[in-house]
């Protein structure tokens, strides 16, 4: 039984003491045309919160989610006031999911389309298989972020953990602060034109302040797309 | 999966309610646990030249006291506090003397932890059953560890439930899975240590036990163990006045710390930690991989 309170016209409110899980994603799951903006009180680090959502709806989840907040997003914008756990928006489609904390591992893992802000540091594995979206964390991100990532870019403003970009193909990264490690076949590439406006660009999206120029690109050597029979299998 | 709790109040004040705020924690980590669960709390000291043991046996209807007249007469006088089929022996005795005697009397009787500061309590149930046959909400004491296990590689029995213990006032608690437990039980049985279950966790507790025994620091011993570790792990252990966390430098398995001027909690997930006061304004974070946390009892 849905007890969502629906405050004002167009704005739904979900207290999580009082309502479960189930009922705010099978509201978020329904018929929104009418909805603009679902406010989630109470979240308490609930798993799932607003998963699978697909209608451009502003869901507010006021405090810390667990695990896979926001994941498999279509169109909406959820913004987590607060920590997120593992998985923020792994596999979104589009749309633009916001921490304003900070954001547990593998955030954005292979989403293929959207946004994610994370004002906070990453924990490891950022941006694991990156298919398309793009992501920008105002922090730090931890250990194998961007591993295998396949498209879309990764913009770093604190500084990256070790093995960065590790089996990297097309997508990008760029960090504004110190790398650990590169992971294997990531290189550090020079800025072009195109990276600045990348940069600017991500960065204006996210209503963060730093200078294109601060960053460098980190990207695939391409160096593992291919069988190479003289390495000795040393990979 | 498992699901880790530890809480260390700072104000004194607060200490009476120790298991007030752990229960809900705990509970909060059923679904990462639902077989069986435990708990080690520090109390304030017994004297000096006193020790504790929390024992356990499985027989119903253990006579406890039969058992508490029996070791009186044979090594002085001793007070036992008893719960259900757990009983904290308080003693002057020396308690290697006390563990070997139980051995050769009541075969049946396990020794659970030792020291002068920590009681332990575990068994196999929902943490909410654990918690309830045991009286958790009741505790007092400065600091504690509690687990909520789902056993992968060792069966659901309460010997293989954690907190391990080694030596005096140290306990520890294990999420994740170690790949290597036979080869470090081969190399530490021979080196004098005894095990007592079959689970992953009792290796890396005996390992840290030897390390820490052997001279090392908290912090090289667990520089150790990052070599000789096969597997992953977020550990919380706690000593007579410490607590101290650790995750493996992959951190595969979560863990959460929130900290204020009353208290530091670290949960497996924040949502053990929601219900606990002033969390709003609490410092929240998520430990780093490879680096040791520690909190001292003030």
């Amino acid at each position: 039984m849905v007890s969502a309170m629906r405050e004002a016209a167009g704005r739904v409110a979900f207290d999580l003491k009082r309502d479960s899980v189930r009922d705010l994603n099978q509201f978020l799951h329904g018929d929104l045309s009418e909805v603009q903006q679902v406010v989630v009180e109470n979240p308490d680090g609930a798993h799932s919160l607003a998963v699978g959502v697909n209608a451009a709806v502003h869901v507010e989840i006021c405090g810390h989610a667990g695990y896979y907040a926001a994941g498999m997003n279509k169109e909406a914008t959820v913004h987590v006031r607060g920590n997120a756990g593992p998985g923020v928006a792994e596999n979104m489609m589009s749309g633009h999911v916001e921490v304003s904390g900070f954001a547990s591992g593998g955030a954005g893992a292979s989403a293929h389309g959207g946004l994610l802000v994370i004002r906070g540091d990453a924990g490891l594995r950022c941006g694991i298989s990156l298919k398309g979206a793009d992501i920008v964390v105002g922090g730090d991100v931890g250990g194998f972020s961007a591993f295998m990532a396949q498209a879309g870019r990764i913009i770093v403003c604190g500084d990256a953990g070790d093995g960065l970009g590790d089996s990297l193909y097309e997508a990008v990264i760029y960090v504004r602060g110190k790398v650990r490690s590169l992971g294997a076949d990531a290189r550090i590439e020079p800025m072009t034109d195109s990276d600045h406006e990348a940069v600017r660009s991500l960065l204006a999206a996210a209503e963060i302040s730093h200078s294109s120029a601060d960053f460098k690109r980190v990207a695939s050597a391409r160096a593992l797309y291919h069988w190479n029979a003289d390495a000795n299998q040393t990979y | 999966m498992c699901g880790i709790v530890g809480l260390l109040l700072k104000d004194k004040s607060l200490r009476p309610r120790l298991g007030e705020f752990m229960v809900p924690m705990l509970i909060g980590m059923t679904e990462r646990g639902p077989d069986s669960s435990g708990m080690a709390v520090f109390t304030e000291p017994v004297q000096a030249h006193s020790r504790k043991l929390s024992l356990y046996c499985a027989q119903p209807g253990f006579d406890w006291r039969q058992m508490q007249r029996s070791l009186s007469g044979h090594s002085g006088h001793a007070e036992v506090e008893i719960k259900s089929n757990h009983c904290i022996v308080t003693s002057a005795a020396d308690p290697g003397t006390v563990r070997d005697w139980l051995a050769k009397e009541y075969p049946a009787v396990r020794v659970l932890s030792v020291g002068r500061n920590i009681d332990l309590y575990k068994d196999v149930g929902l943490p909410s059953e654990v918690a309830e046959r045991y009286g958790f909400s009741h505790f007092s004491g400065t600091h504690l560890v509690g687990h909520t296990r789902m056993a992968t590689e060792s069966a659901v029995t309460l010997e293989n439930a954690h907190p391990y213990t080694a030596g005096e006032d140290w306990c520890l608690v294990h999420n994740g899975s170690l790949a290597n437990p036979g080869s470090l039980r081969r190399k530490l049985e021979k080196l004098g240590e005894r095990f007592e279950s079959d689970c992953d966790t009792e290796g890396a507790c005996r390992y840290l036990h030897w390390r820490l025994t052997s001279g090392d620091s908290l912090e090289a011993a667990l520089e150790h163990a990052f070599h000789d570790f096969d597997g992953f792990f977020t550990f919380l252990m706690g000593t007579r006045d410490k607590l101290a966390l650790v995750r493996d430098p992959f951190a595969c398995k979560p863990a959460i710390v929130a900290e204020t001027d009353e208290y530091v909690a670290i949960a497996s997930e924040f949502r053990s930690l929601a219900h606990l006061p002033g969390i709003k304004q609490a410092a929240v974070f998520e430990p780093k991989p490879a680096e040791v946390y520690a909190w001292s009892v003030q």
